[in-house]
């Protein structure tokens, strides 16, 4: 891997670099930040989820114990 | 409606791609003679334009699907696109003012059609969401977002060809039949650099698609769940009395 690496040609970071870093940067951070939104958007909706799991699991209860209060 | 399916599979043909790009921009394609170094903006900001581009058309595709079959899927796919698109735009927008400062000296040119024209569909489709959520009704709230999107997206071909007739004054017209054309390495450098980001909008569709409508079927999901506990509530109401 190293052997391929320096085989590699440099690149020219000079004046130009910082531009071309700016640009692929841009790019990289929308993504990043695009993704944490996803991410975010999915950790509320695991959120939701298990309170609904929680509410079904009441309901359950609730409709066991109905029966013996009714009866 | 389940959009997920596959969604492993494609993030990771996704992220294949972006690497072989990346190692063939970085270290396959020849400098450009003129530009230098700077050249290696265009295999970014090319393809995210033209896939930008192509996600407000597809939006507008998919209006008409909605249109025609009132099948709520299409209203999901025309926004996921238009919604990616945008943000495509955002990256076009700042990619390209880069290489404009680092080409031309100033980070815009009032002047120059491609530029102005894609601010102008740009802040068209900035106008889209605003549009779509003012909206309560959401059947009406699809329809309506539909017209916008057909409307707009058949602008976008229209505005493409106004721009390749106008005369450019700065902007390069690198794929043309009149001025030279890429050489081998860099047409197959750009190519790959465009496969790879088109997968990466459909993979950022689909994602977007999935958290939707896993959102919207929670939300159903609670209701009958809440409906269902109001229900059991007035039984053991009606029992005790």
């Amino acid at each position: 891997m190293l052997h391929l690496l320096a085989q590699t040609p440099a690149l020219p970071l000079d004046e130009a670099g910082k531009y071309v870093a700016a640009a692929y940067g841009v790019f990289v951070t929308i993504l990043v930040v695009y993704v944490a939104i996803i991410g975010a958007r999915f950790a509320r909706v695991e959120r939701e989820l298990n309170e609904l799991a929680d509410m079904a699991e009441e309901h359950d209860e609730l409709g066991q114990r109905e029966p013996e209060h009714v009866a | 409606m389940v959009f997920g399916n596959g969604l492993r599979a494609l993030a990771l043909v996704t992220a294949a791609a972006l690497a072989l790009a990346m190692g063939l921009i970085f270290f396959y394609a020849p400098l450009e003679a003129d530009q230098g170094f700077v050249q290696k903006i265009f295999y970014l900001h090319v393809p995210l334009a033209i896939v930008a581009l192509c996600g407000w058309v597809a939006g507008g595709i998919f209006g008409i699907q909605l249109l025609r079959t009132g099948d709520r899927k299409w209203d999901y796919r025309s926004y996921v696109a238009i919604h990616m698109s945008l943000i495509y735009g955002v990256a076009v927008l700042l990619t390209g003012s880069i290489w404009a400062k680092a080409s031309w000296g100033h980070w815009w040119v009032w002047g120059e059609p491609t530029l102005v024209s894609f601010l102008i569909v740009f802040l068209l489709y900035c106008t889209y969401q605003p549009m779509r959520f003012s909206i309560a009704d959401p059947e009406k709230q699809g329809r309506y977002a539909a017209v916008f999107a057909i409307t707009a997206g058949a602008f976008v071909p229209l505005n493409f060809m106004a721009v390749r007739l106008a005369t450019p004054l700065v902007h390069p017209r690198v794929f043309t039949r009149v001025a030279g054309d890429l050489p081998g390495s860099m047409r197959l450098t750009w190519l790959v650099s465009l496969v790879a980001i088109a997968l990466l909008f459909v993979t950022l569709c689909k994602l977007e698609l999935t958290s939707k409508s896993a959102k919207d079927n929670l939300r159903r999901l609670r209701r009958r769940l809440e409906a269902r506990d109001e229900a059991a509530a007035e039984r053991a109401f009606v029992g005790a009395n």
